[in-house]
């Protein structure tokens, strides 16, 4: 390649484009690394593990005829708890308002800063990098891992190939427990899965769990960043060019040099880039690309080939940030001799913002303002109405009452919008009692006979109201239907 | 004439074949579909001799882990029945008028009763047990042979007019076709009867003889009143439902040659917790007593 006139800085070619459809998986041996970013992960993967190992067993005291567990999935009763809420499974559409937001946190995160989720949060990072710790940890770091690959099998390697693969074993199958403790009373479940005596499904589950982790933690590892996962196409497609994202500053790094000749270029007083080509950057990286060829598919933007240039410029006497977090647009400004900007109020962002706390508001309000009582109700299809002896119309409902509350509530029915109902509660004597007793966090359903007297004038199709109300703390409910007549 | 050779183009060895200069490369079944293959040939061999697999002249191969689709039927329907077992043994013990008192129980004979009434009950009275002209309505308020859960029992236990040694037995007399009554003499009950009910009666007609033909002939059974006797299955002639028709030209009709609706005896059919549970279903339909 001919070099550019005056030692000019040029964007390095990006990615091969025309690479085959198909190509073998290259082993990736990321080396260790130091620094601000690798910090960061740290802690994060131990806040994000640790709520995830530990939650289950977080207690949380809803009175005598709850269950204790913070957060519980309920499955045999249809019942999901959290904290101090607690879900039926028609409210089902709070999950719609969640994945409502977590999408839209997903994208403002993308807006701000790139592919956070996948950097930092995102449990196959998190699970790799733990993996990927227990590797190194045992066989060495880069280039002893890579150098024990080519060498052959000894009783020392298979006995450390062991010892990695039964500890990596032990943290999928530790994931898959913690799973299942979300589905039942953590404490119990423990000492019955201890004991042989739980049931199948809790098995079954942690043994998929423990292969899918081992697998996707253990062995695809960036494959499925790079095959499996939608996000980085759907990213790539939401993305703009003020968001910031890992950035070679190919303004400063090109062209690249030895340290001395680059001392040799800048005391003629000529430019000469910091990029000292020690590809640092590229045995750090988790998933193996090359940052230089710019913001590409592969990269996961864990940032931890700006902790690797980093520690390489301050060895060699430059200023850090070589690769940092920025954008395309400041690049050119700096080409330019421009101060770079950083903008992070712009349209996509106000919108994202506006989405989720309109939906976190909408679904607080709703959730603040619910009522613990309900009641559903379902005509007689056959027949419509009765006629009666005297001439009164009959209609018959059934009614489901649903007493969301921990205590046995009494619950009095009553109809309007047809004159002078009288109501049967089937089942409850005497006839004319309209009280029903519901068991707590309950349903009960009940035969409702209406009749209207013969002097009543009805349509062939009236509206009738139900209201349940609570005898003693006054709840209402209200429910609507109608009332046939000939 | 095999013979090693890569194709330039592709890179991809041929198999050595030729025709007419055309070379066919050699891109051989994926390794792992081939193995799949093999393995489902193994499973349908296997399968063949575990399962029921070849029709013989008159019977089939039966397979040596001896399964059934017939015999899982069975077992289902036997663990069914187990299921039920622990309700179902309540539910025949438990004393008739105390089963509505308990809702679970309210509950599993409701159910169960109302299997029964569509598989049984249905063909005559409906499936939302309504009725039609000469099949009583069951969700009204009138009843012929009483209303309440011990009346229902009996009259679903021995039926009516049903051969059974118990069953409900009445006649009503053909009175037009027996000669007992004129012509003229049934128009008049008839129209005395209409009034009864508060319908307009046809112009002209002695109301008066109406109603002393109705004191000689129909009170023994109607009553004085007419209000029916359900001892006797006696229809009440004051109200508005009718089961066989409350116009004119029906109830000379009725009165000329009589009515007489049959119903089975399902004690010889069902076993008695299902009638227990139609009574408490037929009961719950809002017209019980």
């Amino acid at each position: 390649m001919v070099p550019p006139p005056m030692n000019m800085p040029v964007k390095p070619p990006v990615a091969a484009l025309d690479a085959p459809l198909y190509e073998a998986a290259k082993k990736n041996y990321p080396q260790s690394v130091h620094g601000r970013f690798r910090t960061v992960k740290w802690v994060l993967m131990a806040v994000f593990l640790g709520i995830y190992y530990l939650l289950p067993f977080v207690r949380w005291d809803r009175g005598p005829n709850s269950p204790s567990q913070a957060v519980l999935v309920d499955l045999p009763n249809r019942r999901f708890y959290f904290f101090f809420i607690e879900l039926w499974p028609q409210e089902v559409y709070y999950f719609t308002g969640l994945l409502v937001i977590a999408a839209m946190v997903l994208f403002l995160m993308n807006a701000v800063a790139g592919r956070v989720w996948c950097g930092y949060a995102c449990p196959q990072t998190v699970w790799t990098d733990l993996f990927y710790a227990v590797e190194r940890w045992i066989e060495g770091d880069r280039r002893e891992r890579m150098k024990k690959a080519k060498e052959g099998l000894t009783a020392r390697r298979v006995g450390e190939l062991a010892l990695k693969h039964s500890i990596w074993l032990v943290i999928a199958w530790w994931t898959g427990g913690a799973w299942v403790l979300y589905f039942a009373d953590a404490p119990t479940l423990v000492k019955d899965l201890a004991t042989f005596q739980a049931p199948m499904v809790a098995y079954a589950a942690i043994g998929i769990l423990t292969f899918t982790t081992y697998t996707l933690a253990g062995h695809m590892r960036e494959q499925v960043c790079i095959y499996m996962c939608p996000w980085p196409r759907i990213q790539a497609a939401l993305t703009d060019e003020w968001a910031l994202n890992v950035t070679y500053r190919y303004d400063r790094g090109e062209p690249r040099t030895s340290i001395k000749k680059a001392a040799d270029l800048r005391a003629l007083g000529q430019k000469a880039g910091d990029c000292v080509d020690c590809l640092q950057c590229v045995a750090v990286c988790p998933t193996g690309v090359d940052i230089r060829h710019g913001a590409q598919l592969g990269c996961i933007q864990c940032g931890l080939c700006i902790d690797a240039c980093d520690a390489v410029m301050a060895k060699v006497g430059r200023p850090t940030g070589l690769i940092a977090y920025d954008n395309d647009v400041n690049i050119e400004r700096r080409l330019a001799g421009e101060a770079p900007i950083y903008r992070f109020v712009r349209a996509r962002t106000i919108i994202y913002t506006g989405v989720i706390a309109l939906v976190g508001a909408v679904m607080l309000y709703t959730l603040s303002t619910r009522t613990l009582i309900d009641i559903n109700v379902l005509h007689d299809r056959n027949p419509l109405f009765v006629a009666l002896s005297d001439g009164s119309i009959r209609n018959a409902y059934t009614i489901r009452f649903l007493n969301k509350r921990s205590d046995l509530r009494t619950l009095e029915l009553t109809a309007s919008g047809v004159p002078i109902p009288t109501l049967h509660v089937i089942g409850e004597e005497p006839a004319s009692r309209t009280i029903v007793a519901v068991g707590p966090d309950q349903t009960r359903e009940v035969r409702v006979l209406v009749t209207v007297p013969p002097a009543a004038r009805i349509e062939k199709s009236n509206a009738i109201t139900f209201t349940v109300r609570d005898v003693d703390s006054g709840d209402t409910a209200t429910v609507g239907d109608h009332f046939f007549g000939p | 004439m095999a013979k090693n050779e890569i194709d330039a183009v592709t890179g991809t060895a041929t198999t050595g074949h030729e025709w007419d200069g055309i070379k066919e490369l050699n891109t051989p079944l994926p390794r792992w579909w081939l193995w799949t293959f093999y393995a489902c040939c193994i499973w349908a061999a296997l399968y063949m001799v575990a399962y029921p697999a070849w029709p013989l002249v008159s019977s089939y191969t039966s397979g040596l882990l001896g399964y059934s689709s017939r015999a899982n039927v069975a077992a289902d329907m036997a663990a069914l029945q187990a299921l039920r077992g622990e309700k179902a043994a309540l539910l025949a013990k438990a004393d008739l008028a105390d089963i509505e008192k308990d809702q679970a129980l309210l509950a599993f004979a409701r159910a169960q009763g109302r299997a029964a009434f569509g598989d049984n009950c249905a063909p005559c009275h409906g499936s939302g047990a309504t009725g039609s002209k000469g099949y009583p309505n069951l969700n009204d308020d009138d009843w012929l042979w009483g209303g309440t859960l011990d009346a229902l029992h009996q009259t679903i236990q021995y039926g009516i007019r049903s051969g059974n040694a118990q069953a409900r037995e009445n006649q009503m007399p053909a009175f037009g076709k027996d000669g007992t009554l004129k012509k003229d003499e049934i128009v008049q009950v008839a129209n005395y009867v209409l009034s009864l009910s508060g319908q307009p009666t046809r112009q002209g007609v002695d109301l008066a003889a109406g109603k002393q033909l109705f004191a000689d002939n129909c009170a023994v059974c109607h009553g004085e009143d007419a209000k029916g006797n359900q001892e006797l299955g006696a229809p009440n002639l004051t109200d508005r439902i009718w089961l066989y028709g409350g116009d004119e030209a029906s109830l000379v009709e009725t009165i000329t040659n009589s009515r007489g609706g049959v119903m089975p005896a399902w004690a010889d059919r069902l076993d008695p917790v299902t009638i227990k549970a139609l009574a408490v279903y037929v009961h719950t339909l809002g017209g019980g007593r």
